[in-house]
């Protein structure tokens, strides 16, 4: 396997962009900061990936029209996902695998205020028996919330401690849409929602983007004097019916993170847009009470649909440049109730070919 | 003043999508007034049936029905309906077991108030009167006061007439903003000026104007009023008729490069023959009576012969 590392990383993040939903003018920026981080200019990216949906921007082809943003005469090397950063950046990992490529920059965007970010989801579900009947998100996550305060999984309690911690963290992140902790008591006494799940449980609808840079052995040191390296990268899949899973449970959150090794991690960027899924995910992880949970504030803070996952990764590179930590860990999730998940662990040592 | 243009624009589809021997038989159950559940091979009975065994990836082959009366196990309140859900007013999603089955499945719960809903409590289906073979076939669930009033399901699976197709309606409404660039072009065919922008890279000008030019990827910032002269650089004459079609074939749809511009825009041409246009013809537009005006394209009707001689090949090769 080669050794490759998050070297470049930027993000926006806002409740409504006021702009067209081929986000070319919020993407220009980003990919000129992660130039500005990196010295490169576009021709030395070998490979590009974006993750994007037209449901969302309510076009055909917007990613085409997003490639704009890179300027691609002559022709790039280019592919995209209908799905989040985070699987933008796998698909990246595996072309750089395969010694076609050296270099990589990823990037997803979506304007998710342009519809109605609920129901457009509901076009991801099983198209027989489901989305005939519109399940929005948020609804099933309160199926999945309630039926694990039912089974004494976890408490509406630790639910608010999870939303407390998140917006208390989210002070500090100048990109996040929702911040202001206050404390377990006063966000128990606001108003149910979509009972069991109070507003504050529910990530805010965000509009936004992201780009994430990766490099290759001497290519990523070269650029970054302390590359995030990616000692393990996985994801899996559950079935997408809510009835035939244990909802209490990940099992493909489990299976992700067995395969890209947790050990060791000191902090761990988890993206759960709904708060009892932090919950789910910490025990899936394997993430005992050592481990640094979303200092960014997470999904909870800040949830752009198609940018939020791999934004989750971005962020746990920054601790390891920065020096804060040797290991940390990134993950995305993609589907209804947590269905599928995506984990990356980031190192500051090589490990070495 | 919006720094953008946005209009209402609502995206809708009919998928229409074969169902397989499974769904099918499962929504041809529902036509009946039947749940048909299928047994894995660990012994459970699902609904709605699984199409292939999850342990052995087999096949799945055995049917059975199930009760249309069940036990909710997990359910979350509706404040906020939207559009297409089973009601519209609130309600409850619930994950409802249904007597025989041994997993749960999803539907809306008709109650009125979340007080009126627990884990654990009894519901039976409300059949739709009219039927067709899909899900929605069962218009809700509806909590069940009394066992013995449970209503029977229906007379049973009509198997030579199985449902083999669904048609799912799609809508989504957007309220879709153009870029700032475009906000610009739009608000300029308002006051009868066509705007491009010009790359501060190649110096190319672009119109309508885009948020980064294609080859520097750099943001465009320099405005630039356009000619409403210009050059056909290549068109086609339309002879097939296509719905929402609103002139009649044959006519000529052609790429003009304003002068001035680099890359050329699509329009109308109309004033003459179709067999008579041609490559390198002058047109100018045409536009319509002022107080019709708005902030679109269509302000400008069509493009004109202006009867000047046709520009060389030259000036327009590098725009085909």
């Amino acid at each position: 396997m080669r050794d490759v590392a998050v070297v470049g990383f930027a993000q926006r993040q806002m409740e409504e962009f006021d702009g067209s939903p081929t986000c070319v003018e919020l993407l220009v920026p980003l990919f000129e900061e992660c130039y500005e981080q990196t010295g490169w200019t576009r021709k030395d990216v070998g490979f590009w990936c974006s993750g994007s949906s037209d449901y969302l921007a309510g076009r055909s082809f917007s990613f085409v029209q997003a490639v704009d943003a890179i300027g691609v005469i002559p022709p790039v090397n280019e592919s995209h996902v209908e799905m989040d950063l985070a699987w933008a950046l796998y698909e990246a990992w595996l072309k750089i695998q395969t010694g076609e490529v050296d270099t990589a920059l990823v990037y997803a965007f979506g304007k998710s205020s342009a519809g109605v970010l609920r129901r457009t989801l509901a076009l991801q579900l099983e198209p027989y028996t489901m989305t005939p009947l519109w399940p929005d998100t948020v609804s099933l996550a309160g199926l999945q919330a309630r039926v694990g305060l039912d089974a004494g999984a976890w408490d509406e309690r630790a639910m608010a401690e999870v939303v407390n911690r998140s917006l208390t963290a989210a002070e500090k992140n100048e990109y996040a849409v929702r911040k202001g902790g206050s404390s377990v008591e006063e966000l128990l006494a606001r108003p149910l929602y979509a009972d069991p799940l109070r507003k504050h449980d529910c990530a805010p609808v965000t509009d936004g983007a992201a780009a994430i840079v990766l490099a290759a052995g001497d290519k990523a040191r070269e650029v970054c004097d302390r590359p995030a390296w990616i000692s393990g990268l996985a994801h899996y899949v559950d079935p997408m019916s809510m009835g035939t899973r244990d909802l209490t449970r990940s099992p493909s959150a489990e299976r992700a993170a067995a395969a890209a090794g947790t050990a060791g991690v000191e902090v761990a960027e988890l993206h759960a847009p709904f708060s009892h899924q932090e919950l789910i995910l910490r025990r899936e992880l394997g993430l005992g009470d050592d481990v640094a949970i979303n200092p960014s504030g997470g999904a909870l803070s800040g949830n752009p649909m198609f940018s939020a996952g791999g934004i989750r990764i971005g962020e746990a590179a920054k601790k390891i440049w920065s020096g804060e930590a040797g290991r940390t860990l990134g993950h995305a999730t993609s589907g209804p109730a947590l269905q599928q998940n995506l984990v990356c662990v980031l190192d500051a040592e090589q490990k070495g070919a | 003043m919006a720094r953008t243009l946005s209009a209402p624009v609502t995206v809708a589809f009919d998928y229409t999508r074969s169902t397989g021997p499974v769904v099918g038989r499962f929504l041809t159950g529902l036509r009946d007034g039947v749940v048909v559940a299928g047994r894995t091979s660990d012994g459970r009975v699902v609904v709605p049936p699984p199409e292939f065994d999850p342990i052995t990836h087999e096949a799945l082959t055995d049917f059975v029905e199930v009760a249309a009366t069940g036990t909710v196990s997990s359910w979350t309140w509706v404040p906020e309906p939207v559009k297409g859900q089973p009601l519209d007013h609130p309600f409850a999603f619930a994950l409802v077991t249904l007597d025989g089955a041994d997993t749960p499945f999803l539907h809306a719960l008709h109650v009125t108030s979340p007080d009126e809903v627990s884990t654990g409590m009894r519901v039976q289906v409300r059949w739709r009167g009219e039927r067709t073979g899909a899900v929605t076939d069962i218009e809700a669930f509806v909590p069940l006061a009394d066992e013995d009033s449970a209503s029977p399901a229906g007379g049973g699976l009509l198997e030579d007439h199985l449902v083999t197709g669904v048609v799912t309606p799609v809508e989504l409404d957007y309220l879709y903003a153009a870029s700032p660039e475009e906000s610009a072009f739009y608000r300029g065919l308002a006051e009868g000026k066509i705007l491009g922008q010009r790359c501060p890279a190649c110096h190319k000008v672009y119109v309508p104007p885009r948020s980064a030019c294609p080859v520097d990827g750099v943001a465009t910032t320099e405005e630039v009023e356009l000619s409403e002269v210009g050059t056909i650089t290549t068109f086609c004459i339309v002879n097939v008729p296509f719905l929402g079609q609103k002139i009649k074939p044959p006519y000529v749809s052609a790429y003009v490069l304003l002068d001035g511009a680099d890359i050329a825009i699509l329009h109308l041409i109309l004033d003459i023959p179709a067999d008579e246009v041609r490559m390198g013809m002058r047109v100018k537009a045409v536009w319509k009576p002022r107080e019709e005006w708005g902030t679109t394209i269509e302000n400008i009707s069509h493009f004109s012969p202006t009867g000047d001689p046709d520009a060389d090949y030259d000036t327009y090769k590098q725009h085909l």
